[in-house]
């Protein structure tokens, strides 16, 4: 009976190894930037690009900074959890129309639903994205009042992860 | 005219060369050491493709960032710091020796070792439990007189 206890256990652990393996998405990459400060950019406004936009304004706030696409398959489905987030004024959501052509951006907007976006500004070569170590459309992040990234969301925003992580981090931030 | 029509549509592949790989740096030197650099870099979309081979947009955006910022005049290794800043540890194919990676540089020489010491041991023990048989003197007698019958 004792010499199958050890290759018992080392099964068992193996079991155990692979069994978390499985559970875990190659594609969320961890991203460094967490606590770090959120990279500057001044950019063009997508709906008066007459105007920039950079985030130095928004110190001393919370808030989402979400990367889409028209081209963003994935986007879709995320927009009308942004849209329902945006009417309820919790936190302001800045989007960055990414590797996109202005027109359209400005075109998907309008077929799917409206603006969510307190502002947007554009990113045609995909520049800002790779400041922020962007991979795969859409990512947000949550910036606190000193303009540090706290936190990553890789892939669409859902209600799930909204109510389970990225609001309550938001709540918590703006207490601070 | 018929024939004339085909004749000069037989013309048409002529015009058809083939491009230049669209994202090609104009110096061959600074675009072989992009490559020889992105070699060893990892495409975050495909992840088990590298840098160097990858089609997705977001691999020619990066392979674009580091041929400008070669012709900048970064080292090889500004750019990978510059890269992992943005992408962490994850774009490298050849992982740093950390904390968290002890396992992965060591782990197989840890086991390897443990198999060692395993196999010491259980050679060690099957000897023990080997116990060699005396030979009585009368096995030895009859041994031999078997020994000699065969030679007959």
């Amino acid at each position: 009976m004792m010499r199958f206890i050890w290759p018992f256990i080392v099964f068992v652990g193996l079991a155990g190894f692979l069994y978390v393996g499985l559970g875990l998405n190659p594609h969320e990459v961890p991203s460094p930037l967490i606590n770090k400060a959120a990279p500057a950019f001044n950019l063009t406004q997508l709906h008066d690009p007459s105007k920039q936009f950079t985030n130095e304004e928004m110190k001393g706030k919370v808030w989402l900074l979400n990367f889409w696409a028209s081209w963003c398959a994935a986007c879709q489905g995320e927009h009308p959890v942004l849209l329902a987030l945006s009417r309820k004024n919790i936190v302001p959501i800045y989007g960055v129309d990414y590797k996109d052509n202005p027109m359209d951006g400005e075109g998907w907007l309008a077929r799917n639903g409206g603006d969510p976006y307190t502002l947007i500004v554009t990113d045609p070569s995909g520049r800002l994205g790779i400041d922020y170590g962007v991979y795969g459309v859409p990512e947000t992040y949550v910036i606190d009042k000193q303009g540090m990234i706290r936190y990553k969301q890789i892939g669409p925003v859902t209600n799930q992860n909204l109510r389970e992580t990225i609001l309550p981090l938001v709540a918590e931030l703006q207490a601070k | 005219m018929k024939r004339l029509l085909i004749f000069l549509l037989c013309l048409l592949p002529v015009l058809a060369y083939a491009n230049e790989a669209r994202d090609m740096a104009d110096d061959p030197v600074l675009e072989k050491r992009m490559i020889g650099l992105a070699q060893n870099l990892r495409c975050l979309v495909c992840q088990n493709e590298s840098l160097a081979s990858s089609h997705s947009g977001l691999a020619e955006d990066l392979r674009r960032e580091v041929r400008e910022q070669m012709t900048k005049g970064m080292t090889d290794q500004e750019i990978i710091d510059y890269l992992v800043s943005r992408y962490g540890d994850f774009v490298l194919f050849d992982p740093p020796v950390k904390r968290y990676t002890l396992v992965l540089w060591y782990g197989p020489f840890a086991l390897l070792i443990i198999g060692l010491i395993g196999l010491v041991v259980q050679l060690r023990k099957r000897k023990k439990d080997i116990v060699e048989v005396q030979l009585s003197a009368e096995d030895a007698h009859r041994a031999a007189d078997l020994l000699n019958s065969t030679k007959d």
